[in-house]
């Protein structure tokens, strides 16, 4: 325990630790946030396709070594989630095709592009790096974590300020729609949202897992409460707690950072799933 | 005083008409229903006239703004977490213009709403733990909030026992007695000829529109399987 704490207050002399954690903590409370809405309205897969054509423009954006990644990764990653949203939409078989296809056409390219124009000695390295995030979240830079705030406080302010809208458009589109709110505007929104989300997850626990992110928190709130805005603020409680202790956790035991959050997501999860048949 | 005006419109989807040539104008307080067989547009009809889709041709005028709206339950709600009281405060969205919260005065509308349809103890419930008949009335309640001047329900009774049946559409009856206009899209056809004062009734190649009386002596009734007076028969038969 002694040893714990004293490899703790070592780390936290670092500020690359203070970054990671703050960084950590908003990019969960985000996800979270916005998971919500995204499980209710069964557009979690969008969120699965998402990361993985995020991986694709990661992989292009280290190809052309761009100085900062996020220039490519987040536009593209907004462009195709308004396109992932159209098609979602169209209840054809078509429309969840064409999901799939971009999202794995993504994953393929990407690996292929890192392979092919690869000017690191270790390709599978940085493959897994940006598939399961390992350690990005501590090399994070003093603009990145400033970008990251930035874009933090945005997804929050309009989270809060929008949050009326949002619920009416998640609980009930047609009834929204027919008293003069323009659902559309909304369902862009949240999709511009979830890309932005994506993209800045994306260091801290890598393409494949940051849906686990979005989705964990708020499947366990549903579970447990009845009501949205108690859905809400729980699972953003959950998340961020689980963010911190996961973050913790891996200095410790020294462990991928993105897995351990992960796992203490399921394990949230597993525990309030079993309370829901307590009640 | 017509509240709505419906001005030789074509309905359907990507330029393929349903029904074309629809027209009719609903006056202040009218209850009224639309019948036809399925697949014969009925709920495009509603759509329509909600502006969820476009129509292909023809105008569609309503005199005053808002409306409310109680649509066929989806499979999203069937187990959404939200409480009572968060859905049918919901209903003023319309009423906020550009402020993100809502005042007082919203509250208070909510709070009568829900008196209203006698579902005020039940405010903290989840909607999801809730009857049908429950969450209908939440919905009507919602609907309420969102507009007193004119109602459109889309097949509301579906799904519901007979008993609480009945009282819903004795519920809607004094709603409308109390002013508000009805515009009920429905394929119970008995309850139709005895709550509501007009019909139209849309058929693949027939249209229909008049009071109650009218309908039942034309030609439509006789696609519904109605024949005059035995109306009254079947009605107890629910």
């Amino acid at each position: 325990m002694r040893n714990m704490i004293d490899t703790l207050v070592y780390y936290f002399q670092f500020p690359f630790v203070w970054y990671a954690l703050i960084v950590g903590v908003l990019i969960a409370l985000c996800a979270s946030l916005l998971g919500v809405t995204l499980v209710l309205k069964r557009y979690s897969f969008i969120g699965d396709g998402l990361s993985h054509v995020a991986f694709g423009a990661m992989a292009v954006a280290s190809v052309l070594n761009l100085a900062d990644n996020t220039i490519l990764t987040l536009p593209v990653t907004v462009i195709v989630a308004v396109l992932l949203l159209k098609a979602g939409q169209n209840t054809n078989i078509k429309g969840d095709a064409v999901i799939a296809v971009v999202s794995v056409g993504a994953l393929a390219l990407g690996y292929m592009m890192m392979n092919v124009f690869s000017t690191s000695a270790n390709v599978s390295g940085d493959v897994c790096s940006t598939l399961f995030g390992s350690a990005s979240i501590l090399t994070l830079t003093g603009t990145e974590v400033i970008i990251c705030v930035i874009l933090s406080v945005f997804v929050i302010g309009v989270y809060i300020l929008f949050y009326n809208r949002i619920f009416a458009v998640t609980f009930d589109e047609n009834f929204a729609r027919a008293t003069g709110t323009g659902v559309n505007r909304y369902n862009l929104l949240v999709a511009v949202i979830i890309a932005v989300i994506i993209v800045l997850g994306m260091n801290l626990a890598g393409s494949l897992l940051i849906s686990a992110l979005i989705i964990f928190p708020a499947l366990s709130a549903m579970s447990i409460l009845h009501n949205f805005r108690g859905v809400v603020v729980c699972s953003a409680i959950i998340s961020v707690v689980c963010a911190v202790v996961g973050m913790i956790a891996s200095i410790l035991f020294e462990t991928p950072t993105g897995s351990t959050i992960v796992i203490c997501d399921m394990v949230v999860y597993a525990v309030c799933y079993l309370l829901r048949f307590r009640q | 005083m017509s509240v709505l005006c419906v001005d030789n419109i074509s309905i359907g989807y990507e330029g393929t008409a349903v029904a074309s040539n629809i027209s009719f104008s609903v006056e202040a307080g009218e209850y009224l229903c639309i019948v036809g067989e399925n697949g014969a547009g009925k709920s495009t009809l509603l759509k329509t006239l909600l502006h969820i889709q476009k129509p292909l041709e023809g105008n569609i005028t309503y005199e005053k703004e808002g409306i409310g709206y109680l649509p066929q339950q989806s499979v999203i709600q069937r187990d959404f977490p939200a409480s009572v009281w968060e859905i049918v405060l919901s209903g003023n969205l319309a009423r906020l213009g550009r402020r993100p919260f809502f005042s007082s005065a919203e509250k208070k509308n909510t709070k009568i709403n829900m008196e209203r349809m006698g579902i005020w103890d039940i405010r903290k419930k989840s909607y999801r733990n809730l009857s049908g008949g429950q969450q209908q009335r939440v919905l009507l309640a919602r609907a309420l909030c969102a507009s007193s001047d004119i109602l459109f329900l889309d097949e509301p009774v579906s799904g519901l026992d007979p008993r609480v049946t009945v009282e819903f559409y004795e519920l809607l009856k004094k709603i409308n007695n109390e002013g508000m206009t009805v515009i009920m899209v429905s394929h119970d056809i008995n309850a139709a000829i005895e709550y509501a004062d007009h019909i139209f009734h849309i058929g693949r190649d027939y249209v229909f529109y008049g009071t109650t009386e009218e309908y039942l002596d034309s030609e439509a009734a006789g696609y519904m399987g109605l024949r005059k007076g035995r109306s009254e028969e079947s009605i107890c038969g629910i």
